[in-house]
């Protein structure tokens, strides 16, 4: 089976944010970058899936140039191929995004018979882009997957509720967007680092259209401006810590 | 009109939908206009009745024979043709797992823009949103370019409260629905452990531990308090990566999102990702052996050091104040 994750390059760290001047981007000069444990899981579990049903595993970004970056990453544990779609970092609502990926779908030469997603990205949580794909798609799409059994052209997904779980099974094809804790994913192996070095990227510039959700400022939340009171150092701030816990009457 | 679509967990009306209703609510009233909801499925019939509480005058229960549980495509359907036939301005729902699928599958089938977990609507020509990002580690204000205004209310952003009481008429409604429409509908899980101990979002003291526990065996401490209070496990992203706990115990933007009494982090740095699950605790202590780690600026008290050492003088403590 061939299964596509879409992936997105986001800064990491886990520092309070800095903003650009103009409040539209967080500053990224002296940060890394990610994706979401989503989206991280959502590739181990491609990898899986072809390891036992054979096929291949394709991932896809919009984003910057650089996004390169995180294609090579997610191919150093097993990804076979890459699709780029370039930005110039300017950014795309989630109705242009899922319209560009479901162009570039509609575009590949592999059907994909599982497109896989985070339940959300990091950034922009907007909780949408896999339900808007699979719509442009006309596919069946389960959302916040906690496990997934694929067997004779059905998908079965698990998802977890607050008091519960819960159990959807869809014929493939089709889009299942997952959540952190699916799997716990492997680490790159330094063969798997030189191998991805050589792995096919497909490049691309969609056009982006107006955005019809669109951001106008970033605002780092006001900090209630906590500072913990030192209780003492070690073993000795012990009847310290009992102390706390009466006031607050859990002991 | 401003419609919310309210979900309920088998008849038992859902706590963040109300909290939507009560933002709904107040929309309505900016706007003179009037606040009606969406329920779906039979077994909602009593729950959206009671509505009346949240100022809701016609409640539109959705039934459908088609429909035995949760569907969300489904629901989303039923809020579009109502949207539809009411002339509706505003729908909204929960920012929870299912209010954010049924808006994405109504933004989608309606190609409307769709604004999540929303902090505050201003209605106007634009509407404008504030909604959250990182898990609510960033803000972000948003202008929306669309004639009706899709949205989901953040968890907690405003507190569910009763107001404009009114009696309800509840109006049966069959939405016409497709089978691609009813293809994704929830079944339980065949069978659901039953598990003893007190579960990570409802307890009310949470003992978690990050990196600096340093194994799976180093959490025995962290249990064994964790029972002496009462409490429940947790950790960082950095445990469940390494395999020491389960995913179902790690707090932050990609795990569990808790507001217990006493939250203790133990050998945790403070990743703003790790905060965005564990901000809304109501005193935090922190074990840590470094004095300028981040999250000291968010913990109200802390103990400096190895954690290994002070765990254990705190579980005897503890055992000497409960003998
Ligand atoms: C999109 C995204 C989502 C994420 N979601 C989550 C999430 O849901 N939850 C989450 O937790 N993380 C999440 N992360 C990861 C997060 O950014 C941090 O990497 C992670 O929280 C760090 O875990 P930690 O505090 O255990 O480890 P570290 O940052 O390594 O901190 C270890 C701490 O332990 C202290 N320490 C070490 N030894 C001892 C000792 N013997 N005694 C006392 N103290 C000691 C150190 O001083 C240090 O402060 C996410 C990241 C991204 C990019
Ligand atoms: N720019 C992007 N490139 C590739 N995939 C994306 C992009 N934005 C969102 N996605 C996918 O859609 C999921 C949900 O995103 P969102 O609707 O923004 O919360 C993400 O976890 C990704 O799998």
């Amino acid at each position: 089976m061939d299964v596509l994750v879409c992936i997105k390059r986001v800064p990491a760290g886990g520092g309070k944010f800095v903003l650009t001047e103009d409040e539209q981007d967080i500053e990224t000069a002296r940060l890394g970058f990610a994706i979401s444990p989503h989206e991280e899981v959502a590739v181990e579990e491609a990898v899986r899936l072809v390891e036992a049903h054979g096929g291949s595993v394709t991932v896809l970004t919009l984003g910057t140039p650089e996004s390169e970056e995180q294609i090579r990453e997610q191919m150093a544990i097993g990804a076979d191929r890459g699709i780029l779609l370039e930005t110039d970092g300017q950014e795309w609502d989630p109705q242009a995004t899922a319209s560009a990926i479901a162009d570039a779908i509609n575009a590949d030469e592999s059907p994909f018979d599982l497109v896989l997603m985070g339940n959300e990205s990091a950034d922009a949580s907007g909780y949408q882009v896999g339900i808007r794909v699979a719509h442009a798609l006309g596919r069946p799409v389960v959302t916040g997957v906690k496990a997934i059994t694929v067997a004779d052209g059905r998908v079965t997904c698990e998802r977890p509720t607050t008091s519960a779980r819960e159990v959807y099974e869809v014929p493939l094809p089709a889009v299942v967007t997952v959540l952190d804790g699916l799997n716990v994913p492997r680490y790159p192996s330094v063969p798997g680092r030189i191998r991805a070095k050589k792995k096919p990227i497909e490049r691309s510039t969609p056009e982006r259209p107006e955005p019809r959700l669109e951001k106008t400022r970033l605002m780092v939340p006001q900090s209630e401006g906590k500072q913990a009171k030192v209780l003492g150092t070690g073993p000795e701030a012990a009847p310290a810590v009992v102390e706390v816990l009466k006031q607050i009457g859990v002991v | 009109m401003v419609l919310v679509v309210v979900d309920h967990d088998h008849g038992q009306l859902d706590e963040l939908s109300l909290q939507a209703l009560t933002l709904g609510r107040q929309l309505a009233g900016d706007l003179g206009q009037p606040l009606e909801a969406v329920v779906v499925g039979e077994d909602g019939r009593a729950g959206a009745a009671g509505l009346g509480e949240y100022g809701v005058a016609t409640a539109h229960l959705a039934v459908h024979p088609g429909l035995s549980d949760y569907a969300p495509l489904a629901t989303a359907r039923a809020a579009q043709q109502l949207a539809a036939q009411t002339g509706a301005t505003v729908v909204l729902a929960a920012g929870s797992p299912r209010g954010n699928e049924v808006m994405a599958h109504l933004g989608a089938v309606t190609d409307l823009p769709v604004a999540a977990d929303c902090l505050a609507i201003r209605p106007g020509d634009p509407t404008s949103v504030t909604r959250a990002r990182w898990g609510g580690s960033l803000i972000e204000e948003a202008t929306v370019h669309a004639t009706t205004t899709l949205a989901t209310v953040a968890a907690h952003a405003v507190p569910a409260e009763p107001g404009g009481a009114t009696t309800t008429t509840v109006t049966d409604f069959s939405p016409e629905l497709s089978d691609a429409d009813l293809l994704v509908q929830a079944r339980p899980a065949p069978e659901q452990e039953a598990s003893g101990s007190v579960s990570l979002a409802d307890a009310k003291v949470v003992i978690s531990g990050g990196r600096g526990v340093g194994s799976a065996e180093g959490f025995a401490p962290l249990e064994e308090l964790a029972g002496l209070l009462g409490g429940a496990v947790g950790c960082s992203r950095v445990v469940t990566g390494n395999g020491w706990r389960p995913h179902s115990e790690q707090v932050g933007q990609t795990g569990t999102k808790i507001a217990p009494d006493l939250y203790v982090a133990c050998g945790i740095s403070g990743a703003t990702q790790h905060i965005a699950g564990c901000r809304n605790a109501k005193t935090m202590i922190v074990i840590n052996d470094d004095p300028e780690a981040p999250i000291m600026g968010y913990a109200d008290y802390a103990v400096i050091g190895d954690l290994k050492k002070i765990l254990p003088a705190v579980i005897d403590e503890v055992k000497k104040a409960q003998a």
